[in-house]
């Protein structure tokens, strides 16, 4: 079971309480975490990443085991601690603006 | 009982405002999607109870929002907008090419006849449609195509489509408007344009027949008369009389003719308003005073009105899609500031009262006029 914290305006948008639990096929990666959160809550389809390239929206980063891992491969395996639910994959909108 | 209900966008969320028929007495709802910016909220003339807003911020993009109960409660649609075939490019503002890329959402104008149908004005500039409520949308890629598509620029606030008009008379004409590009008209239900910039003068370009580049704010049409097109550009008041094939100025006796919004009257297709802001540069209202100006004749010849806005210290500015009327027999005016305070008239423009004071900066002002 993957954990999934996100900032609270999405967590509003898509009627969530707290953190998110998703079941995820195969590795567990950015690319296979997102995929699984969006298909559980389309209405999250891009307020993360592009439609149709899926990069990163710019003021949005990804954190793991408090490493940012924003800037590293979507493809690129999770920690272990994510990938075994000890740890949350956490989705925080960048300090930029008011 | 008739009434009207008021849909607020603002940088911070939309609030819906409603009152009965004698629109002194007003409840407050919202702020709905808070912390976001609501760059503009419509209902559908089919069905009132279907709103659409438009929701967006710079962390998360760009989010439709559609309520089925009058905006008691609301559910996200579909925010996928692609641009159809090749975006190619269009001018930066150091007159080089740049790619078109989809940045937000400024207007959603509801079909006058399919609450399922409702138009969306984008940056960069184009031209969407969704016939599914809101759900999935699709570029009407004819208006982008038009050969003068590469020369369009941004204006300081983007390359925006902002305006949107249904002719009530003919499913198959509508005008829109984007700022820096001009206005444009489609006869073929959106299959093809032309621009209608014909007799607009803007003196930062070279060429008085330039086809497009001109910074249009917005444009207002009475829908007893829909050949009959009232424009506020950047500077300048404007009128057409034959569909936009050609512009004459009404500037008149205006104290300035820069500005953002501009109206028609409910019941009087030659009452129009305008609030005239100081300069291009200086965004506010000259004087420190509040002040909406009303013609009686189409143009031209134009009083303030100031009853109950304030007459001193003020500095506020008014955006393009920040005013609306409501259709009561009494004609309500209805416009909102950059200050947070949305304002009624519901004699025409005589009198002014604020129904709320102290919203986050209005974006957009929408009246419905409930039966």
């Amino acid at each position: 079971m993957i954990r999934v914290v996100l900032p609270a305006h999405l967590r509003t948008l898509a009627r969530i309480g707290g953190e998110v639990e998703l079941e995820v096929a195969g590795p567990v990666t950015q690319r296979s975490v997102l995929d699984a959160l969006e298909t559980r809550y389309p209405m999250l389809q891009g307020t993360l990443r592009d439609h149709v390239t899926k990069k990163r929206r710019d003021f949005v980063r990804f954190f793991a085991c408090e490493e940012d891992w924003s800037h590293e491969s979507a493809d690129a395996p999770l920690p272990a601690a994510v990938a075994e639910g000890r740890e949350p994959f956490l989705v925080v909108g960048a300090i930029a603006g008011g | 009982m008739s009434g009207v209900r008021v849909l607020v966008g603002t940088r911070k969320g939309a609030f819906v405002l409603t009152a009965d028929g004698k629109r002194d007495r007003w409840e407050v709802s919202g702020p709905h999607f808070a912390g976001w910016e609501i760059y503009h909220v419509k209902g559908s003339p089919a069905d009132p109870n279907r709103i659409y807003a438009s929701q967006s911020s710079g962390w998360h993009g760009q989010v439709i929002q559609r309520s089925n109960d009058g905006g008691k409660t609301w559910e996200p649609g579909g925010n996928k907008f692609v641009y159809d075939g090749v975006p190619g490019t269009h001018q930066w503002y150091d007159g080089t090419p740049h790619p078109w890329e989809f940045k937000r959402v400024w207007h959603l104008e509801p079909s006058l006849a399919d609450a399922e149908t409702v138009y969306a004005g984008v940056e960069d500039a184009a031209l969407f449609r969704s016939t599914d409520g809101g759900a999935s949308w699709q570029e009407l890629p004819g208006l982008r195509g038009h050969g003068s598509g590469p020369h369009w620029q941004p204006g300081a606030g983007g390359m925006c489509l902002h305006t949107i008009i249904l002719d009530p008379s003919n499913p198959a004409r509508m005008y829109i408007a984007i700022s820096a590009a001009g206005a444009f008209r489609t006869d073929d239900g959106g299959a093809t344009w032309k621009p209608i910039n014909r007799g607009l003068y803007s003196k930062y370009i070279p060429d008085p027949n330039a086809e497009v580049g001109h910074c249009v704010h917005h444009v207002a049409m009475h829908p007893a008369r829909p050949g009959v097109l009232f424009m506020q550009k950047h500077w300048d008041v404007m009128r057409s009389d034959d569909a936009g094939d050609s512009w004459h100025e009404v500037s008149g006796n205006l104290p300035t003719d820069f500005g953002f919004v501009i109206d028609v009257h409910a019941h009087e297709p030659e009452t129009i308003y305008v609030v005239p802001i100081k300069s291009d540069s200086e965004h506010y209202v000259p004087d420190g005073k509040l002040q909406v100006f009303r013609s009686r004749t189409g143009g031209n010849e134009w009083e303030g009105l100031s009853d109950g806005l304030p007459q001193q210290d003020c500095y506020v500015d008014v955006l393009r899609d920040a005013m609306s009327v409501d259709a009561l027999d009494s004609c309500g005016i209805y416009f909102g500031t950059t200050g947070g305070q949305v304002y009624v008239s519901p004699d025409s423009g005589d009198h002014w009262t604020a129904i709320v004071r102290d919203l986050p900066p209005v974006l957009s002002v929408e009246v419905q006029t409930l039966k």
